[in-house]
């Protein structure tokens, strides 16, 4: 299938979509799409969240049926049924949410995601072999569920790649990766492209797609606004189509002068419990009031082991974690709410909001401790209801209603309403991991300049966060964990991007031989 | 022979007898919870196999079309679990409350004739030479077909569950019916299947009561051993081998209780019967302990209703 194209076969994409239509129960998802791949090309689906990007990648993958509109696939045109079909003809897709079997192995996991999978210690060669080729390390029996995001992510590149696939389609696949991995996934997508695979590549991500992509289709609000060639628009360009307005993008100003230690961790360490773990070694941090700290690194580096501790799921001795001068390291969550304490999790569904239960009642469980939610024990609903409503207001999320079931909500809506939630408690200090993971370009930044607004105010900002560009661009100081150790803080103005990526993978800055220039030669 | 060794050849075919039965409910069970759906209707469905099998040989005479009339009967019974849970999307728990009580009522009301009558019991089929041997011979090679296939299936339902894809779609469903929808795989039919599987399973284990245990039918004659079988399942951790374990030592235990009995043994014949239940307690204490051992090897999906949408 794949030979074909030294045949000159010119002006035959390898898919062509017309005027694909869907709809769902009270909204129109894709109103008459056209989208057009050429053979090795690598294609950028753009739009915000809920433009119908994904709606329309599940119908190329046959998991929806399209009302009406047509597909062709290499000059036949077809219905795909289902994504086994999908995958016959040599589609593959890498999810954003994954869709991985956590009690299973990476290779069951692997196996189960192909047509006819080989033996199973055929099919271990294999993917050794894929995971050597394309630089994507991974043990093939390890159980899915001890693995970090970054590595789940592979597993779905491994899948895909073993199926040989004329067409792969990306869904936001660098949200979860460092510079360093992103770099190296472009080289494997390059390399893809270069043996005539065609890449359909959705990203929010726009400096990235203008280094990658060769054309772009543009959606907005479910129609095609637009296809344009990336290398020649800029990322603000670019971002005013798909959102049909300028944005404002976040600015850190000045670093604020150092207001008072208000969250402190002291030589914190931990082993993990879990078999596959990070432990933690002798961690000191300090984030004063009024400043945002980033802290970069890689996935599964000690950030979830850390986050644990903090928001007090995890406990551990008194005096490892304080705020405001106080130890609460052996306090649970409520008590560190008490003390003014805010935590949004990494995990939007299932750790920062209960999926099946509305906006109210989320707004209830985490804001009952801080807000007058609570009268002699009964809940003060209309408050609840005011509180629910400002944050939908303020933060901009867009959704049926305030009784609507956080679940429903598209990933990025439901992080605006969980950063909006705990933002609007007024915190002290305020613990965020992946502020902006899968969230589109307008609505990071509402989210970037709400952060660095409460750090104005007055509260200490903690970031994790495996996305570089984000926090070099909203931090004023950062930090990065490695392998469970913590390396120094820096002032942002001190550091480059290639000496925070250093960090990230554990060497310390020789920062007495100043410039970066002569300094980062010599460390590489 | 020594009377000793009469005596204890009688009781370890006794424990067979007691096993068997839970041994094929609950291996059925574990098919369909591996699946995710938790069938707790397996009671229902043992009295409705034991009454439809002894009425089918009753009527036709031939103890064989009866075994196969109870294992229809479990699996029509799980055919409505299933309608009910799968198409219907009701909630588990109450629908297999339901199908037991529903379960118990419908098998005394179509035995109501057959009270006080009894069928020929399934002939033994002894292996040829092996049964000769002394002792283990009897001990192993001279039982009937149910005996020998229970067996089998445990050898069976392991390689299938373990060694082969469809064994690793039935997990993967279980594990996480989203992933599985979103890959392709229909978790509906799978489900269905599973749970009929397990109903034709409840279906034989009941058969097995009413043919070969006791060789008649009485009112409420399972007497709880669905619920053992349950119990059985979780007790396994999923895993047919020690579904076999713990069904010969479920059946020893009630064994032991009625000999103790006999004996004049001072231990309350109802301490003896809770037994399996606190075993069950206390290897449920023990998984849990484990939060990643308990996630490796337990459906994550379990009696969680899975709507497939997009």
């Amino acid at each position: 299938m794949k030979n074909n194209f030294d045949d000159q076969e010119i002006g035959q994409p390898r898919l062509l979509l017309q005027s694909v239509t869907k709809e769902f129960p009270g909204c129109l998802a894709n109103d008459s799409v056209d989208l057009r791949i050429e053979p090795g090309e690598i294609h950028a689906l753009l739009g915000e969240n809920g433009a119908g990007k994904s709606t329309l990648v599940k119908m190329i993958y046959g998991i929806l049926k399209p009302d009406s509109g047509t597909m062709i696939w290499e000059g036949n045109k077809v219905q795909v049924a289902n994504p086994a079909h999908a995958r016959d003809l040599g589609i593959g897709m890498v999810f954003q949410h994954f869709s991985l079997f956590e009690a299973l192995t990476v290779k069951e996991n692997i196996a189960l995601g192909m047509t006819n999978p080989p033996a199973m210690d055929q099919l271990e060669q294999q993917i050794l072999e894929v995971e050597t080729r394309y630089g994507l390390p991974l043990d093939p029996n390890r159980a899915v569920h001890s693995l970090s995001v970054g590595e789940k992510q592979r597993i779905e590149i491994v899948r895909c790649l073993l199926q040989d696939p004329s067409l792969l389609i990306m869904d936001e696949p660098t949200s979860v990766l460092t510079p360093q991995e992103a770099e190296t996934l472009f080289v494997t997508l390059r390399q893809l492209s270069e043996e005539g695979c065609s890449i359909l590549y959705i990203s929010h991500k726009l400096d990235e797609v203008r280094q990658l992509c060769q054309s772009a289709t543009i959606l907005r609000h479910g129609c095609n606004v637009g296809n344009c060639i990336p290398a020649n628009e800029t990322p603000a360009s670019m971002a005013a189509l798909m959102i049909g307005e300028e944005f404002e993008v976040a600015q850190r100003g000045e670093h604020p002068e150092a207001g008072p230690v208000t969250l402190e961790i002291r030589s914190l360490s931990r082993k993990s419990e879990q078999s596959f773990g990070i432990d933690l070694h002798d961690i000191n941090l300090e984030v004063h009031s009024g400043e945002l700290m980033g802290i970069a690194g890689v996935a599964g580096n000690g950030q979830a082991e850390l986050l644990e501790l903090l928001s007090g799921e995890v406990l551990s001795a008194a005096d490892e974690i304080l705020i405001g001068g106080e130890s609460i390291g052996h306090r649970g969550s409520t008590k560190r709410r008490q003390q003014g304490l805010c935590f949004v999790p990494e995990e939007r569904l299932g750790h920062g909001s209960v999926p099946d239960m509305s906006l109210n009642d989320n707004s209830l469980l985490s804001g009952f401790v801080s807000q007058p939610f609570l009268n002699k024990g009964f809940i003060a609903t209309e408050t609840v209801r005011k509180f629910t409503r400002q944050v939908i207001d303020l933060f901009d999320v867009r959704c049926p209603g305030q009784d609507a079931l956080a679940g429903s909500l598209s990933g990025g809506n439901l992080q605006k309403f969980i950063v909006g939630r705990e933002i609007l408690q007024q915190p002290k200090v305020l613990v965020v991991a992946q502020p902006t993971w899968g969230v589109d370009a307008g609505a990071a930044a509402l989210i970037h300049r709400a952060l660095l607004q409460l750090a104005a105010e007055g509260a200490a900002v903690l970031v994790v966060s495996q996305d570089l560009d984000e926090l070099l661009t909203i931090s004023h100081r950062i930090a990065a964990i490695c392998g469970g150790s913590m390396s120094e803080s820096y002032d942002i103005n001190e550091v480059s991007a290639e000496d925070v990526g250093l960090l990230m993978t554990g060497v310390s800055l020789d920062k007495s031989s100043t410039k970066p220039g002569p300094a980062q030669g010599a460390l590489q | 022979m020594s009377d000793s060794m009469t005596i204890l050849l009688a009781a370890s075919l006794t424990i067979i007898g007691a096993a068997t039965p839970l041994l094929f409910a609950a291996l059925g069970e574990l098919i369909t919870e591996r699946s995710g759906v938790l069938n707790l209707g397996v009671e229902g469905m043992m009295l409705i196999g034991a009454v439809s099998a002894f009425a089918g040989a009753l009527i036709t005479g031939n103890t064989y079309i009866g075994v196969l009339c109870g294992a229809f009967a479990g699996m029509l019974m799980a055919l409505l679990h299933g309608y009910l849970t799968l198409t219907l999307m009701t909630n588990q728990v109450a629908t297999g409350l339901s199908i037991t009580i529903f379960g118990v009522g419908l098998s005394a009301l179509i035995g109501l004739e057959f009270v006080g009558v009894t069928v020929e019991p399934l002939s033994n089929l002894p292996v040829p030479l092996l049964s000769e041997i002394p002792f283990f011979g009897t001990l192993l090679f001279d039982h009937n077909l149910l005996v020998y296939l229970s067996v089998a299936l445990v050898f069976g339902l392991s390689f299938f569950i373990f060694k082969t894809r469809g064994g690793l779609i039935l997990r993967a469903v279980g594990d996480s019916p989203e992933s599985s929808h979103a890959l392709g795989y229909p978790v509906i039919k799978i489900r269905y299947m599973a749970l009929m599987f397990g109903g034709l399973m409840a279906g034989l284990g009941g058969a097995y009561l009413s043919l070969i245990y006791t060789p008649m039918w009485s009112e409420n004659m399972t007497a709880g051993r669905g619920w053992v079988a349950l119990a059985l399942v979780v007790f396994a951790t999923w895993k047919p081998w020690r579904v076999l374990l713990g069904a010969y030592m479920f059946g020893g235990v009630t064994i032991l209780q009625l000999h103790g009995q006999g004996f004049g043994l001072d231990i309350p014949s109802q301490f003896l019967s809770m037994l399996p239940y606190l075993a069950t307690i206390l290897v449920l204490v023990l998984i849990s302990r484990d939060r990643l051992k308990l996630r490796e090897n337990s459906p994550a999906s379990l009696g969680r209703t899975f709507r497939p949408t997009a």
